[in-house]
């Protein structure tokens, strides 16, 4: 494979990105289930484990609830692990999506972002990952495929020191179908960069332990006479370790431009945002379309930013209130919906918001669900309609606009 | 002094006799064995010991007669169940004060 010799650009699209960056972060174990759009992804990992290149055992299992608990398994051994999949595939690893996490096992996933039925639909939207938002998983949002390649490599090294799962999506066709220029790091940067993983506790068979036994509510004497944690104090340590995960990331980010020459120092991307006046929010690959709308507004005289969020759990609140200090008006793009309520991200920003003097208008669009395209003009129109409900209300509304064609 | 100094990072936990706590607080029915009708007893040879396998609270001596430790025994009855002659049967007990 060329990818052993030196760093060069290739034509990869998401998947292939994906299956690379998890081949040469010598991930040791995969269990997954093939799920449209993942699949070539699994595909591709099975065929590098057939064929010898990746010394790793991969695990056909009969579902993705099987898929989570193998690799909870085999990380709580030493193993590192990977596994990927897309929406109803990620519901129904539902649960075990929280066992990883309060296991505290330094698992990664790819998530390739795509609808929920019902109905049936197999495109690009971001609702399976928002709905486990809150099962303790850290959760990167990726704009293209060298940066798909990128976190998931980043991924493990934050895992593995904050000892939380991370979950890398990225959209669903518009990047794991889609060609792209790739820079492919040589093995030894990788090799370099990421450090063998070191379990938080090592079965011993001398040593005999239970983990994550029936834990009741109170903390409780340990056969050592230690005061051991009860239930909510295990709850603790989860929400504090991906408080502090977000300087982490940040940190992984730089050590990775330091050996890769590419910047991830960042919890979020800017464009044009310092004089920017209005400031539009997306997530994903929306966020690349939203520059393009920023061009066009731009050229017209409004003076546009863009804020693409990269990390949305841990949810960075004051750098997104930094960020959005000068902006008069946000306009936030979901490609989700918290039924009955509005977009995550948009919740997100105004929960952030809050009480900090910043008095900007806020204004909610759900877009692009079930593959709906979203055209960089609509984000242009929907940005004007935004601006020109300022003069009648700078109240927020209650419920987003959808950009569709009820 | 929090709970921070077990130093766990999830819930962990040695095997240990009252690892759980005074299991035999929670006990409503309590077992007896009845040595005449036991296996093992009455052969006076390590033979039968079901109830020592299948104890879940492992409170059970693999010995003759079979002990129970009355401490930890939660009353489960798991062992009378498993027993093949019926040598043990939960009966209510007096809790005395104290
Ligand atoms: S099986 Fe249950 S009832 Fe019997 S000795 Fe063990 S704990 Fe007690
Ligand atoms: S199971 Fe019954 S017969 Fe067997 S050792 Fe226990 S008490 Fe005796």
């Amino acid at each position: 494979m060329a990818i052993q010799r030196k760093a060069n650009i290739h034509i990869l699209d998401g998947n292939q990105a994906a299956a690379i960056a998890a081949m040469m972060s010598r991930v040791q174990v995969i269990a997954a289930y093939p799920i449209t759009p993942q699949t070539p992804l699994t595909e591709q990992l099975s065929q590098y484990v057939e064929e010898g290149e990746l010394q790793a055992e991969y695990v056909a299992v009969e579902s993705e609830h099987s898929a989570m608990a193998v690799c909870t398994s085999a990380s709580l051994v030493g193993a590192r692990t990977f596994t990927a999949t897309s929406s109803h595939g990620l519901a129904y690893m539902h649960e075990m999506l929280h066992w990883a996490a309060g296991a505290r096992l330094p698992i990664v996933l790819a998530c390739v972002n795509r609808a929920i039925g019902a109905p049936w639909n197999v495109l690009n939207d971001q609702q399976d990952s928002i709905s486990q938002r809150d099962t303790g998983w850290i959760q990167i949002y990726c704009r293209n495929n060298q940066e798909i390649l990128d976190t998931i490599i980043q991924a493990y090294r934050i895992a593995e020191q904050v000892f939380v799962p991370v979950m890398v999506c990225y959209d669903g066709y518009i990047l794991s179908h889609t060609e792209m220029p790739v820079d492919v790091p040589t093995q030894e940067e990788v090799d370099k960069y990421l450090p063998h993983y070191k379990p938080h506790t090592v079965l011993d068979p001398a040593k005999p332990k239970n983990y994550n036994l029936v834990t009741l509510a109170n903390p409780r004497v340990g056969v050592d006479g230690k005061l051991c944690h009860g239930y909510m104090e295990l709850r603790y340590l989860l929400q504090e370790a991906l408080q502090n995960s977000k300087e982490v990331i940040v940190k992984a980010g730089k050590e990775f431009n330091q050996v890769f020459g590419r910047d991830y120092a960042n919890v979020f991307w800017e464009d044009r945002n310092e004089d920017a006046e209005i400031t539009i929010v997306a997530m994903g690959s929306l966020a690349m379309e939203a520059i393009v709308a920023a061009d066009m507004l731009r050229e017209q005289g409004i003076k546009v930013g863009v804020l693409g969020l990269r990390v949305f759990r841990p949810f960075p609140k004051s750098e997104v209130v930094q960020a959005l200090r000068k902006s008069k008006l946000i306009v936030v793009f979901d490609k989700n919906i918290s039924y009955g309520s509005e977009g995550a991200t948009c919740s997100e920003i105004k929960s952030a918001l809050y009480g900090t003097y910043i008095n900007a208008a806020v204004r909610n669009f759900i877009v692009g669900l079930g593959g709906r395209d979203v055209k960089a003009r609509e984000l242009v129109e929907a940005t004007k309609k935004a601006i020109a409900s300022l003069k009648e209300t700078v109240v927020n509304p209650d419920y987003p606009e959808w950009i569709c064609e009820i | 002094m929090g709970t921070r100094d077990c130093n766990h990072i999830c819930d962990e936990s040695s095997p240990g006799i009252g690892e759980a706590g005074r299991t035999g607080e929670w006990r409503t029915l309590m077992p007896v064995i009845d040595d005449k009708k036991c296996t093992t007893s009455r052969l006076n040879k390590p033979t039968c010991f079901l109830c020592w396998l299948y104890c879940p609270e492992a409170v059970i001596t693999k010995g003759i007669p079979p002990l129970i430790n009355l401490e930890y025994c939660k009353g489960c009855g798991i062992c009378s169940q498993v027993c093949p002659v019926q040598a043990i049967v939960m009966v209510h007990e007096e809790k005395t004060a104290g």
